[in-house]
């Protein structure tokens, strides 16, 4: 099939059709805490969260060509700096949120630098292993991240204790920082990267310095890891080794690729499915990772481009 | 005489491209051994030669990609011999390759978009508009006319024929307005219409633009340029303007591959 497509269909542009679908996922994403349970809007924040880390891992992978496993340490960074820095060191919620994000952009940069010179599987393992230092450094240095144990503070702005006030803001800082991601992969500076993910020896060969700009892709993702680091901070109000560990990076690239690799919004949707199956599955039995595992392998089978992937695949063949 | 006076003369008067005494070695092999070339501006110029003779080679030494191991390159006044090949680009040479190699998953537009802002700041503007200004516009416009493919600007690469990415090489080529464009084999894998189509684009090529072209196909080649240098075994054969060529003895035995000491 060679039909022109149009631009703004292929690009994702905010076309009439995409604003009334975001601003109605929106709407009803906003008027939920008034139909569930407290519980269960802990469940969508948390899906908010995760999905954001997902988003941030989709950035490199989906449009890089590049799957990060140290995202989850990089999130897990902002999360130790912000309950430290408001737990330990006394600082107010916004000031260690903000240090807490800083802290993950400084820690991605090194990774950058380590790591935008590979790519395919030396890119992965690389990445993996700077995430297992990070996980060793929270283990062992005991009095600064309380080992094993962890640590606890209440991270938590006194204005949104309630769950569903704190879900409201973590609902805002998610629409911002999802635009913010999507204008991101759509600027001239996201097509590079797509150029990259293409034909690196081509990049070259027009004048672009490819690990610069892996460079600044890596580390701008590591801004919003950053950012879905301390508002877990905040969800949780704990911060212990498990967060920085190698589960919590497989956790969001997991989710990512259930949405659909390069679908940006598909994170959302993947972390939903992830949290939700893990937490219902959870409650009728104790082999919930096996449930989750078959699920995965029947998502590969049947729908290897993700969750969202496949609806648009489907939605598009109709309207041709 | 004014000094500027001077320097505006020299610039004039010399050709776009001299290459004296160029080699490019790997290990013990001296794959272009010894070439030196003088292209003139707004020139045509075709190298041929047999599997083997050094031709893209030539070329990588040229566009940057393998510099000289020792030898001069001197580019419209500029000694690019040792110069990466982003720098080279900016002065003005332009190149295609022998293996197409575009963005595949990526709609014509977005290539032309990648390849006009190598160059450009541009390049680094994080949350701007996806969409092209208006002096882009125009360009990479005028670049897929020259190239024959401005209505396949929305698709994406890997739908378009073998035939169409060809012609979206050259056009990638052309739109940073280069003062020299180096096509390695154009037409290679190509049917005859496409062929025609090819030789058509590059017939028709801007004639302030200097060209040099590789070429396996004789016929096409000869009938395209002013003048043929020969390759074999990484030296200059015989250089000729194309009737000459098809007429030259060396040529014929090397194109047929006659075993030099027989």
């Amino acid at each position: 099939m060679t039909q022109p497509v149009s631009k703004t269909s292929v690009l994702a542009g905010m076309t009439g059709r995409a604003l009334v679908i975001a601003g109605l996922v929106v709407i009803v994403a906003a008027c939920l805490p008034m139909v569930l349970s407290s519980y269960q809007v802990g469940l969508v924040t948390e899906v908010l969260i995760f999905g954001v880390l997902a988003m941030s891992i989709d950035i490199l992978a989906g449009f890089a060509g590049r799957t990060s496993l140290g995202h989850g340490a990089i999130f897990g960074v902002s999360t130790y700096v912000v309950v430290y820095a408001t737990g330990q060191a006394g600082l107010s919620p916004w000031a260690g949120f903000a240090l807490g994000v800083l802290a993950a952009t400084a820690v991605a940069s090194v990774f950058a630098l380590l790591a935008v010179r590979t790519s395919g599987v030396y890119f992965l393992l690389l990445t993996l292993a700077l995430g297992m230092i990070v996980w060793g450094v929270c283990l062992r240095w005991t009095q600064v991240t309380g080992g094993e144990n962890g640590m606890r503070a209440d991270v938590r702005p006194a204005a949104l204790m309630s769950h569903s006030a704190f879900y409201w803001a973590v609902l805002a800082g998610a629409i911002v920082v999802s635009f913010a991601m999507w204008r991101f992969v759509r600027s001239p500076f996201g097509l590079t990267l797509r150029g990259i993910r293409d034909s690196e020896s081509r990049m070259r060969s027009l004048g672009y310095n490819v690990p610069l700009h892996l460079f600044i892709g890596f580390t701008v993702s590591g801004i919003f890891a950053g950012i879905a680091g301390g508002l877990y901070a905040m969800f949780n109000n704990f911060v212990s080794p498990s967060t920085v560990a190698l589960a919590q990076s497989v956790e969001g690239v997991l989710m990512m690729i259930a949405g659909g690799v390069g679908t940006l919004f598909g994170a959302f949707v993947g972390a939903a499915a992830i949290i939700v199956l893990e937490n219902i599955v959870s409650s009728y039995t104790e082999r919930w990772l096996m449930v989750l595992g078959i699920t995965f392998v029947l998502i590969m089978i049947f729908a290897p481009e993700g969750i969202i992937g496949k609806l648009r695949a489907i939605t598009s063949r109709k309207v041709r | 005489m004014s000094p500027r006076l001077v320097h505006w003369e020299l610039f004039v008067s010399e050709p776009i491209l001299t290459l004296t005494d160029v080699v490019v070695a790997f290990d013990a092999l001296r794959a272009v051994d010894g070439v030196s070339l003088i292209v003139p501006r707004g020139q045509r110029r075709a190298i041929i030669g047999p599997n083997g003779a050094g031709k893209t080679t030539l070329f990588n030494a040229i566009a940057g990609a393998h510099p000289p191991t020792s030898g001069k390159i001197r580019f419209n006044g500029h000694d690019v011999s040792r110069l990466p090949p982003h720098r080279r680009a900016q002065l003005g040479i332009s190149r295609t390759f022998q293996i197409t190699n575009l963005f595949p998953t990526l709609s014509v537009q977005d290539n032309m978009m990648l390849a006009l802002r190598g160059l450009k700041p541009k390049k680094f503007s994080l949350f701007g508009s996806p969409d092209p200004d208006d002096s882009e516009a125009t360009r990479i416009t005028a670049a897929l006319n020259a190239a024959r493919i401005a209505e396949r600007a929305d698709i994406i690469v890997k739908e378009m024929s073998y035939g169409e990415q060809r012609q979206l090489e050259i056009a990638i080529a052309l739109v940073t307005t280069p003062t020299m464009l180096l096509l390695d084999e154009p037409a290679a894998g190509l049917s005859p219409s496409e062929r025609s189509m090819i030789a058509e684009v590059i017939r028709s090529l801007d004639p302030a633009i200097t060209v040099i072209l590789i070429e396996h196909d004789m016929d096409l080649a000869l009938g395209l340029v002013d003048y043929v240098t020969c390759m074999f075994e990484g030296r200059v054969l015989v250089e000729e303007p194309p009737e000459g060529i098809r007429r030259n003895a060396k040529v014929q035995e090397v194109y047929l591959g006659k075993p030099r000491h027989a």
